[in-house]
């Protein structure tokens, strides 16, 4: 009995891959490639809804071959600097990171601090927190007209800039100050029922216990601005007209040039998710502490 | 006479909605230089709460603390404290965390001074290969011996054990009451530790102080314990008083484990000091 019924329940698998022996290859080769073919079709499909898009319903909309030819110059040439807002892709970006880098310094030097207070004592939190919960929703296309009228009255100084500054720093800053306030909280009690026993000075129990035990939570914040930052460029300079990757998208909208829009949205994109990718690097390190 | 640690009519109390919540309750108990003595009793019933008292963990309600002459307030680095979990900063290394606590004691020596009671504590808990570790890299056994040797290097007063080895499994709790013994018996310092484990208790101490159960903990009976020092697991185990001692305080345990806390009678006569 047994012996007639082996060939019967043979291994299901085993006829079909025998009499398909394609399917199994391309199975095999799909498996390997599926991380690259994968995106690729993703991005395929895109084109393809841009394409048809621009045909039909948004005629404005120039197509994918039309982008390409009129970025071309800003890709091809980076660095060149043809005019005030007429300058390479990269050369835009620049100016832009440096921008960002300064508000978001701003933003950590303060929000960092602030964190600490908010964590170390539940009176200033009582005192603060309704305040932040209230103006950390609020959009930088509201704050950037503010920081034009606070710092509108300072003699000699380059206004647009300032305002641009204020904007990205006071958006960027609460994931930095709420993480660094969450993590302060979440200080092990043993942590700091070792510093009082050793009776570690009020300095030693910041820079050798509260510190390093808030570091993982202090760069998850640290994260979470830097995106908030890049995400307020755009609108900080649109609004100020300053020359940068925003700038030049809103000054070729306002010049009826659509082609270069795209280019701007790819790039802001491609350098925030470079941004995020280097801050969990960085974040990783802490956390494995 | 006068004894090296005094505790006395110490009280712990917290407010709560249904009144005073009391803890402990007239804790009164000596303790002689380089005395072993160890506190039992059930979970919960306030033994860990006398420890951080004594610690300066805790705040004290009533009653004070003697050591040495002096009234002890707040925590101090005079009391070794050796904590349940080895509480060892993670970022630090073994020998970084022993160091904190020595720069922070012997701040007047020379730094390679420092480094060396550093190095010849954690070598003396056994640690001397990886003392460059971080606590992730070691065993949950070798952290706390990282601990031990954290406390004996400030050369403290006092000696203050929080059932130190209720984390470690059978096998490494043996070998590190060893290694504990070992440095208490070249340091005879001042020790109280809180721990439910009876042959511990026997083992290790010179006392035995078992404490009713909470609320409102008292001494409720102090058993001396004479096995003669140096002390081996087995010749401790072998000889004749082991077992009596051992019923007895079982039996004190077992006693107040049927005891329902609302039963507690209001005044108990109990013996206060050995």
């Amino acid at each position: 009995m047994s012996s007639t019924s082996l060939p019967v329940t043979a291994t299901p698998g085993s006829p079909a891959s025998a009499s398909h022996p394609f399917r199994a290859g391309f199975q095999r080769w799909f498996s390997r490639l599926d991380w690259f073919v994968l995106p690729l079709a993703g991005a395929v499909a895109v084109l393809a809804l841009w394409y048809l898009s621009s045909a039909t319903w948004a005629k404005d909309l120039p197509n994918p071959t039309r982008t390409w030819i009129a970025s071309k110059p800003y890709i091809v040439e980076p660095f060149a600097k043809r005019g005030e807002l007429d300058q390479g892709i990269l050369r835009f970006t620049w100016l832009s990171l440096i921008l960002v880098a300064k508000g978001y310094a701003i933003a950590l030097v303060v929000g960092t601090p602030l964190g600490f207070l908010l964590g170390i004592s539940p009176l200033f939190t009582r005192a603060l927190d309704p305040i932040i919960q209230v103006l950390r929703p609020v959009s930088p296309l509201a704050w950037l007209p503010l920081g034009m009228i606070l710092f509108g009255g300072w003699k000699g100084a380059n206004v647009s800039e300032l305002a641009a500054l204020f904007t990205i720093a006071l958006c960027a800053m609460w994931p930095t100050v709420l993480n660094t306030a969450v993590g302060v909280r979440a200080i092990p009690q043993d942590y700091m029922n070792v510093a009082r026993v050793l009776k570690l000075s009020r300095w030693k129990t910041l820079t050798k216990v509260m510190i390093p035990a808030t570091l993982p939570y202090m760069f998850t914040g640290f994260r979470l601005s830097l995106g908030i930052a890049w995400l307020v460029i755009v609108a900080a300079e649109m609004l100020t007209g300053r020359p940068g990757i925003g700038g030049f998208l809103w000054q070729q909208y306002n010049a009826l040039i659509y082609e270069q829009i795209i280019l701007c949205i790819l790039t802001i994109g491609l350098v925030g998710f470079v941004l995020d990718r280097l801050m969990s690097v960085v974040e990783r390190r802490f956390r494995s502490v | 006479m006068s004894a090296y640690a005094e505790l006395f009519n110490l009280s712990k109390t917290f407010p709560s909605p249904q009144g005073e919540r009391v803890i402990v309750r007239n804790f009164n108990l000596t303790i002689d230089a380089g005395e072993f003595v160890t506190l039992i009793g059930h979970s919960g019933c306030g033994k860990s709460t006398v420890l951080s008292m004594v610690a300066g963990l805790s705040s004290i309600t009533a009653g004070g603390l003697i050591l040495a002459g002096r009234e002890l307030t707040g925590p101090g680095p005079d009391r070794g404290m050796v904590f349940q979990s080895p509480s060892l900063l993670p970022w630090l290394t073994a020998f970084e965390n022993v160091m904190l606590g020595i720069n922070q004691v012997f701040f007047t020596a020379p730094l390679y001074e420092r480094q060396q009671i550093a190095e010849y504590y954690l070598s003396v808990v056994g640690l001397a290969d990886c003392m460059h570790r971080r606590p992730r890299e070691l065993s949950q056994g070798m952290r706390q011996r990282v601990g031990i040797a954290r406390a004996f290097a400030l050369k403290p007063k006092m000696l203050l054990l929080d059932e130190p080895f209720g984390m470690l499994d059978a096998l490494t709790r043996y070998e590190l009451q060893g290694v504990l013994l070992e440095l208490w018996r070249k340091n005879r310092i001042a020790t109280l530790m809180v721990t439910h484990d009876v042959d511990e208790a026997l083992y290790l101490s010179d006392r035995v102080v078992c404490m009713t159960d909470g609320p409102a903990a008292e001494v409720g009976d102090i058993v001396p314990v004479h096995f003669p020092r140096p002390r081996d697991r087995a010749s401790v185990m072998e000889h004749p008083d082991y077992d009596p001692l051992r019923e007895r305080l079982i039996e004190f345990l077992e006693i107040h484990a049927h005891r329902r806390p609302s039963a507690v009678p209001g005044e108990r006569s109990v013996a206060l000091t050995a």
